[in-house]
């Protein structure tokens, strides 16, 4: 494994299947009733966020601390940030206390990597700008390993605003990476112009696709994209494009329907079938934190026999 | 004949005196006088192995005073002009305040003449505050003695505004239009090139397009006007095509190149290096060898180093922050030597034609851009074009952010010389 995180593009189709291994004994850790091993004792763990995000930056969080690391949560309001201060002299300060590791979020493509300039420790990408969201995507494939036990051949469609989507890009990415079958549906002025080069295939008509689905993911579609003309009005998306409650059955039985959240219920999933059981979105949040711990743990060059020991 | 400086034996390249030969060039009185009038006392600095040229003449430069003192001044950017072996440099009005009055022209002008290291031929803004609506008064700024007329940085706003520009300076003595062909809906928060790499590292894109549009639009105005349109920095192949076929219509237009965009691609954008950051992008390697054939066959009449200094702090951020552009004053004739001239695109005598000549007349610089001929003033560059040298700090120039950091280049300047006066000698400015 490559020192850091940055794309899916810094691992391979081996280490993908390593680190869900991982996760999968670290997933057990959460069940227990002292949720904690001593994997990372005395190591720190920086959380840089430049962007607001609640479920990503406490998932990483609780990862790093029930590897027992210690944990600093750095968010730009109220800090040194807000005063001015720029990435690379905050990099130069975390630099300087000793971070292990440093997960950032920036709405910056290319801020985790410009940030390796200035750190010594892994820096794990948490998002960064249209670029890419790699945790995210080990999750979403963990979630779906998880539940239908395989990753090749899988059938799988991302529906949504996918050309602004980091994770519609390092999803594509890995799960092609993994041998799965991966169509992206949306207008098509929310599709990449690159998006065939990605070993995906493009269609515009999601009734066409939904009947030949083992996962249905479908991505968050900002309001703001209708002023931006990408497309006439947030009601025509949603009958051209939204997961709707009439056209949900279209979807093979035994087949997921996967989401990033934040949700817009309404928009692109109605809210009946977000609450739907075979909507897995809470099973996303919490296989996020054993992917993470996973991440954590094989970045930092933890030891195995740490992981069963209790604490 | 006090002060007289005979250079001996260089191999002297003078596209307008139509000169390629080993001859001795003496100096004396800020003039060029005949070789056989060397007095015996006269200074010599034997050149021998070495080319002399007319000084370079830099038509697009950001000198950033008034305003961006901290960035650049008039001063360090002559120097850094002087080092790059340029003996006549046009800054650009995007100042604070904007050159769009006479006052501002001859605040640049004296600060020019106060530094005193090569000429200043400042460039006044077609519109007021490069609002690219309401007209500057530009029979002001010609009185001042401006020649180009430029919202560099941005397109004026309509083709109104344009077909009104080109006519108006129609009353005025060979005064020129220069765009900077971008259109905005289509840049719009553009980091780079948009294609294959502006995809993968998801980086917003400014597609070819975005230039070529409003290229097509100044040509047709200019067809319309009949009036003389100069076209900055052209970054596309379609760009440069329309040129061709607008140059075939016979139409008075001009159009530039610079060594950035002559030698880098947005493949150099891989690892979000701020340095490569700059406006119009770089291109694809198929964008770049049509520019560099456009050179070569007369499309592209000037390269402009469009050198624009930043700080430190302002590069050394996250890539959508960053500002566009680099520096380039002390790196054009090595590029263009290494990249062009070496792996025989171009002869050392069209290098100097689009380095020197052409720019000295799309200025209208007359005391520039040679001939080397008794009687001109003396401006003139002495370079080695052998010599090998990695560009690295420090640069003349306030600023760091060269696009070359790192690179070698083979081709140097050795002396420049300004009215006369050895104003950077075995490589060192003298002053």
């Amino acid at each position: 494994m490559n020192k850091h995180l940055l794309s899916i593009h810094d691992v391979t189709a081996e280490d993908i299947v390593r680190i869900l291994d991982t996760a999968e004994s670290f997933r057990e850790v959460g069940t227990r009733v002292i949720k904690k091993v001593p994997a990372l004792r005395g190591r720190t763990v920086v959380n840089l966020f430049y962007e607001n995000s609640t479920r990503t930056r406490i998932s990483f969080e609780l990862a790093a601390k029930r590897l027992s690391a210690d944990v600093i949560n750095f968010t730009t309001s109220g800090t040194s940030v807000a005063k001015g201060e720029s990435l690379k002299d905050t990099a130069l300060t975390l630099q300087a206390m000793g971070a292990d590791a440093v997960v950032i979020r920036h709405s910056s493509s290319g801020s985790p990597l410009t940030l390796t300039k200035w750190v010594r420790g892994s820096v794990l990408n948490a998002g960064d700008g249209t670029h890419e969201h790699p945790t995210q995507a080990l999750l979403d494939l963990y979630t779906m390993r998880d539940r239908l036990g395989r990753l090749e051949g899988l059938r799988v469609a991302i529906v949504g605003d996918v050309l602004h989507s980091r994770v519609a890009r390092s999803l594509s990415f890995a799960l092609v990476k993994m041998g799965a079958d991966v169509t992206l549906v949306g207008p098509p002025t929310l599709i990449p112009p690159d998006a065939p080069s990605w070993g995906v295939a493009v269609s515009y008509d999601i009734d066409e696709v939904l009947p030949k689905l083992d996962v249905c993911y479908m991505l968050r579609v900002q309001r703001e994209r209708q002023r931006q003309q990408y497309f006439p009005s947030v009601r025509e998306y949603a009958r051209l494009f939204g997961l709707t409650r009439g056209r949900v059955g279209l979807l093979p039985e035994g087949s997921m329907i996967m989401h990033p959240g934040p949700m817009n219920r309404g928009v692109e999933i109605d809210s009946d079938v977000a609450d739907l059981p075979q909507a897995v979105m809470e099973e996303q949040v919490t296989n996020g934190i054993a992917i993470r711990m996973s991440l954590l743990y094989l970045l930092l060059g933890g030891r195995a026999e740490e992981v069963s020991a209790d604490a | 004949m006090r002060d007289a400086l005979l250079l001996t034996g260089a191999r002297v390249v003078d596209p307008a005196g139509g000169r390629d030969e080993v001859a001795d060039v003496l100096v004396s009185g800020g003039l060029i006088r005949p070789a056989e009038d060397a007095p015996t006392g006269a200074m010599r600095i034997d050149c021998s192995g070495l080319v002399l040229a007319p000084g370079l003449v830099d038509p697009h430069t950001h000198l950033r005073e008034p305003g961006r003192e901290d960035k650049e001044t008039v001063e360090t950017g002559c120097r850094a002009a002087a080092l790059g072996g340029f003996t006549a440099v046009s800054p650009m009005p995007n100042t604070d305040p904007v050159a769009d009055n006479a006052a501002v022209i001859h605040e640049v002008l004296d600060l020019g003449a106060r530094a005193g290291l090569c000429d200043v031929f400042p460039v006044g803004a077609i519109t007021r505050g490069q609002d690219g609506e309401s007209m500057a008064e530009l029979g002001e700024m010609v009185e001042a003695g401006v020649r180009m007329f430029s919202d560099d940085g941005k397109a004026v706003s309509t083709p109104r505004v344009l077909r009104n520009a080109l006519t108006y300076v129609k009353a005025f003595d060979d005064v020129v239009i220069a765009e900077h062909c971008e259109d905005d809906s289509l840049a719009a928060d553009g980091q780079m090139h948009e294609g294959e790499h502006s995809y993968a590292l998801g980086l917003a894109g400014k597609p070819r397009e975005s230039e070529e549009i409003v290229v097509a639009r100044d040509i047709a105005v200019a067809r319309l006007t009949a009036g003389r349109l100069h076209l900055l920095h052209l970054s596309s192949a379609g760009s440069v095509e329309l040129v061709r076929r607008a140059k075939a219509d016979g139409l008075r237009v001009t159009a530039e190149a610079t060594p950035h965009h002559l030698v880098f691609t947005d493949a150099d954008l891989v690892t979000y290096d701020t340095s490569f950051k700059v406006n119009p992008p770089l291109r694809t390697a198929e964008d770049r060898d049509a520019i560099r054939a456009a050179l070569v066959d007369g499309t592209i009449d000037v390269v402009g180093t469009d050198h624009a200094p930043h700080a430190v702090e302002e590069k050394e951020v996250e890539f959508d922050q960053a500002p566009p552009g680099t520096i380039g004053l002390e790196t054009a004739l090595g590029a263009i030597l290494t990249h062009l001239v070496r792996p025989g695109l171009i002869s050392i005598g069209r290098a100097i034609e689009v380095l020197s000549t052409a720019p000295a007349r799309l200025i209208g610089a007359s005391e520039h851009g040679g001939p080397i001929e008794p009687g001109r003033p003396a401006n003139l560059v002495v370079f080695d074009p052998d010599l090998e040298w990695v560009v690295e700090p420090p640069f003349a120039s306030k600023s760091r952010n060269s696009a070359f950091l790192g690179t070698t280049l083979r081709g140097r300047v050795v002396h420049t010389v300004y009215r006369g006066e050895l104003v950077v000698a075995d490589g060192k400015a003298q002053r």
